[in-house]
């Protein structure tokens, strides 16, 4: 065992997680700390843009973007973070420009910028270009652009480290335990403060976006050490994956024309969203999409239907929509403006499906995208230890596993990018400045047993049971009754089953017994984060009665702001979840309904 | 359809030399060859190792070599590859553990030849953005698309060949900074890719352009770095 000692440790080395080692590391002494090389993170597969009030071909204000954020959020997003978020959207693009993020660019020079669902002009309710991107790879961008940065400043990569357990002494974060994949060896590294930057868990549901490294382990170690998860129950299932596979489709797409159409050939959008159309925000959409499929207009009967952006669709509904470029004319595009500005979502049709979406329709149907929820945080990055807002000492989260909370109870698209640069880096500064007024704190003397416990567990059961059947058991029931639409019944069974695979889970052994790269023991390490994460997801829905947002019940349709416009914090005590509610912030915004 | 997948295997924990595992097992034609690993890994043997993440070609994890080509398996279905498909590491790096490589050297190649925006010109006044015009961004788009899967250095022969040659993946991303209108360092990176283990090490066969992933025009790229070295403009 190796013992290292860092001012800041951050755990995780995506767009988050690079911020934050940026930030802190001008100050302090930074180790990050990753189970992927830094350019695997997930970020890289973020798509079509980071959202600013740049303004940069038309009128926009930060006022505009934190009203449709707050909107966007189903009322459920902290509005003094979220107005912070957007403020601080401006400066934080300009700087990834002075970094030398290569954004696309208009005719005059400036960083380009695209329509995305839920961003609107707020005097006319149109559709606003705020979307900041690098044709369809702005994420790939981000996290190529902060760890060349990290380079150049000298970051200190721990690289094919997995953290596996948060050390806690007196109340307050000292450390993690984690393992180096090459050697197997155990590290322990001691800290005055420690940042998560891990990502989300959308590995929980069957048809996902999500890369197979987002299994939640930051929530999920959180949990472990009796700390709180907030609003859990709200999970993004994006309109637009790729039939089966699950593979995201930008609504960059939909922001350069394209339109959904359902199996009898019509666009159906403008049934549910009169006014922005296909431009609605995520939640909206998915519904959308499944009650078109329910009410069998799926394609050939089926359970998905087509994202048409050919460009004589493209031009049809652009005519009829009354679109027009900003000198007045129509909009007009062609197959090779297309392929510019969707380079890869052109090659994953090709590649997966054997389709050319400039003259075939894409198949899609909705897919697990995004973490809403997560380790409670306030907007400086500081963990909350419990719903009155008291900071965990020593502990911080930024990014996908944090919950701020400004996504609410459905994110905005280019709001994800967003929220990794501005936490990403208030994390790591506020971090850095508590560790200069701070000492270390002494280990625990007891720092490696709970992590070799747990793997001792993974590697001693009967071997009766298979890992990756639970799994897969795991992602259909999560999928089916804890996804877009969510019943009383249905989750009660769900809850019922993932109980019942976490049993089963404990008769799985490893069979692999060596050290050096022992995928087998992290990868079920890993399945079982899932499976604590499944239960807190069935339980926080469950309790939840109303829709908001992402969590859309048939029970329960109306949202519910006498009783519910509050966050759930959730707790597992001796194996037992207890829910406790924190208040919105509310600060100019009054809950209103939502229609787009 | 039915597929017989022949491994690369070797445990540095329990052999000496490498050896081939062979699996018979059901797939579906449009399955991912990273599919197939996974399903090969949950239920025959665990003790398979290799690497993955996004699973659909942007995080470059998962560059293998599939019946003797360098791809990503996760971009790679099942139907083009046949019922016979056999599956290796990557070649001219050291093998860890199965289809695992020590990526280590690749970085170092990546790190030397400055991978960032160096610039002395300061920000505009008003604190936005530099400008740079469409036709500008357009000069180096291709070369930003890179995700250092590996995939290019290790088809190359004249990277197997030496231990110093920094590969077509670094000349790629220098290439990306380069050509940026906004850096101000092309003249040290040409001088670092004008060393002996730089751009003369390329004989331009184009097997980094076949094995790209994202579909890079690296020799092109390659020869544009050439070209500036010896006309000394970019």
């Amino acid at each position: 065992m190796k013992t290292h000692q860092f001012e800041v440790v951050v755990v995780g080395a995506g767009g988050a997680g690079l911020m934050a080692g940026l930030y802190a590391s001008k100050t302090a002494r930074t180790a990050v700390i990753s189970k992927l090389y830094p350019t695997r993170s997930h970020t890289g597969a973020a798509q079509g843009g980071v959202g600013a009030a740049l303004g940069n071909y038309e009128e926009d204000h930060p006022e505009w973007h934190t009203y449709d954020t707050v909107k966007g959020s189903d009322y459920l997003g902290d509005q003094d973070a979220i107005e912070f978020m957007c403020n601080e959207a401006i400066p934080a693009v300009y700087e990834l420009e002075h970094m030398g993020l290569p954004f696309d660019r208009t005719p005059e020079g400036r960083i380009s910028q695209r329509p995305f669902g839920g961003h609107t002009n707020n005097a006319t309710g149109k559709p606003v270009r705020r979307a900041c991107h690098a044709a369809d790879r702005t994420g790939h961008m981000i996290l190529q652009t902060l760890y060349q940065q990290c380079l150049k400043n000298k970051v200190n990569f721990f690289d094919e480290f997995q953290v596996l357990d948060l050390l806690v002494n007196n109340g307050a974060a000292v450390g993690v335990v984690a393992v180096e994949l090459a050697t197997g060896e155990l590290h322990i590294f001691h800290a005055k403060a420690i940042i998560f930057a891990t990502g989300g868990h959308g590995r929980i549901w069957e048809i996902t976006s999500n890369a197979y490294a987002y299994t939640g382990d930051g929530p999920a170690i959180a949990l472990r050490r009796g700390l709180p998860l907030e609003d859990m129950e709200f999970f993004q299932f994006h309109p637009t994956g790729i039939y089966k596979l699950g593979i995201l489709i930008t609504e960059g797409v939909r922001g350069e024309g394209g339109v959904l159409i359902n199996g009898k050939g019509e666009r159906f959008m403008p049934k549910y969203a009169p006014t922005v159309k296909d431009l609605a925000s995520r939640d909206v959409i998915s519904r959308a999409i499944y009650l078109e499929i329910r009410e069998g207009r799926g394609v050939n009967g089926s359970n998905y239907i087509y994202l048409d952006t050919r460009p004589e669709v493209v031009n049809k509904y652009a005519a009829i929509d009354g679109r027009t470029n900003l000198d007045g004319s129509p909009v007009k595009v062609t197959a090779e403006q297309l392929l510019h500005k969707l380079p890869d979502i052109i090659d994953f049709n090709r590649v997966y499906l054997g389709i050319d979406p400039m003259t075939q329709p894409m198949p899609i149907q909705p897919t697990a995208h995004y973490t809403m929820g997560g380790i409670p945080t306030n907007m400086y990055g500081e963990a909350l230890k419990d719903e009155t807002g008291a900071v965990m000492p020593g502990l911080y989260a930024a990014g996908e596993v944090a919950c701020v909370s400004v996504h609410g109870a459905n994110r905005l698209g280019t709001n994800s990018l967003l929220d990794i640069i501005v936490f990403g880096k208030h994390a790591g500064l506020r971090a850095a400045e508590y560790a200069k007024g701070a000492d270390f704190q002494p280990l625990p003397s007891d720092g490696l047993d709970f992590t070799n416990q747990q793997l001792d567990g993974l590697r001693n059961g009967s071997g009766k049971e298979n890992v990756l059947t639970i799994g897969n058991e795991m992602k259909k029931v999560m999928f089916d009754d804890v996804g877009v639409f969510r019943t009383e019944e249905g989750m009660t069974a769900a809850l019922a089953k993932v109980r019942e695979l976490k049993e089963r889970f404990k008769q799985v052994r490893v069979t692999d017994t060596g050290k050096i790269f022992n995928t087998d023991l992290l990868n079920t390490w890993e399945m079982g984060n899932l499976l604590e994460l499944a239960e807190v997801v069935a339980v926080s829905a469950l309790n939840r009665q109303e829709s908001r947002g992402g969590h859309a019940r048939e029970d329960f349709s109306k949202r519910d702001d006498a009783n519910w416009l509050k966050h759930t914090f959730i707790w597992m005590e001796n194996g037992k979840p207890v829910i406790k509610y924190k208040p919105v912030t509310i600060t100019k915004f009054q809950p209103k309904e939502r229609v787009y | 359809m039915q597929v017989t997948m022949k491994i690369f295997r070797f445990n540095p924990e329990k052999d000496t030399k490498f050896h081939y595992e062979t699996y018979t097992l059901e797939a579906e034609p449009t399955d991912r060859v990273l599919d197939v690993l996974e399903r090969i890994k949950g239920y025959e043997d665990g003790t398979l190792a290799f690497r993955r993440s996004c699973a659909h070609g942007v995080c470059g994890s998962d560059a293998m070599r599939i019946n003797g080509r360098n791809y990503l398996a996760c971009k790679s279905l099942v139907k083009d590859f046949g019922a016979n498909i056999t599956v290796e590491p990557i070649l001219g790096l050291r093998v860890i553990k199965d289809l695992i490589v020590d990526m280590n050297p690749f970085f170092e190649n990546y790190k030397k030849i400055l991978p960032y925006f160096i610039t002395e010109s300061p920000i505009p006044e008003d604190g936005r953005e530099r400008l740079q015009s469409q036709e500008d961004r357009e000069r180096f788009d291709d070369t930003t698309k890179c995700i250092l899967c590996a995939a290019c250095t290790t088809s190359c022969p004249s990277f197997w060949a030496s231990d110093d040659y920094f590969g077509p993946a670094a000349i790629v991303n220098a290439h990306r900074f380069i050509f940026d209108t906004r850096d101000e360092a092309a003249s040290e990176r040409l001088e670092i890719l004008a060393e002996t283990s730089g751009v003369a090490r390329c004989h331009t066969t184009y097997n980094c352009t076949v094995a790209c992933p994202r579909e890079i025009q690296i020799t092109k790229a390659i020869g544009e770095v050439k070209m500036a070295m010896v006309t000394g403009k970019v």
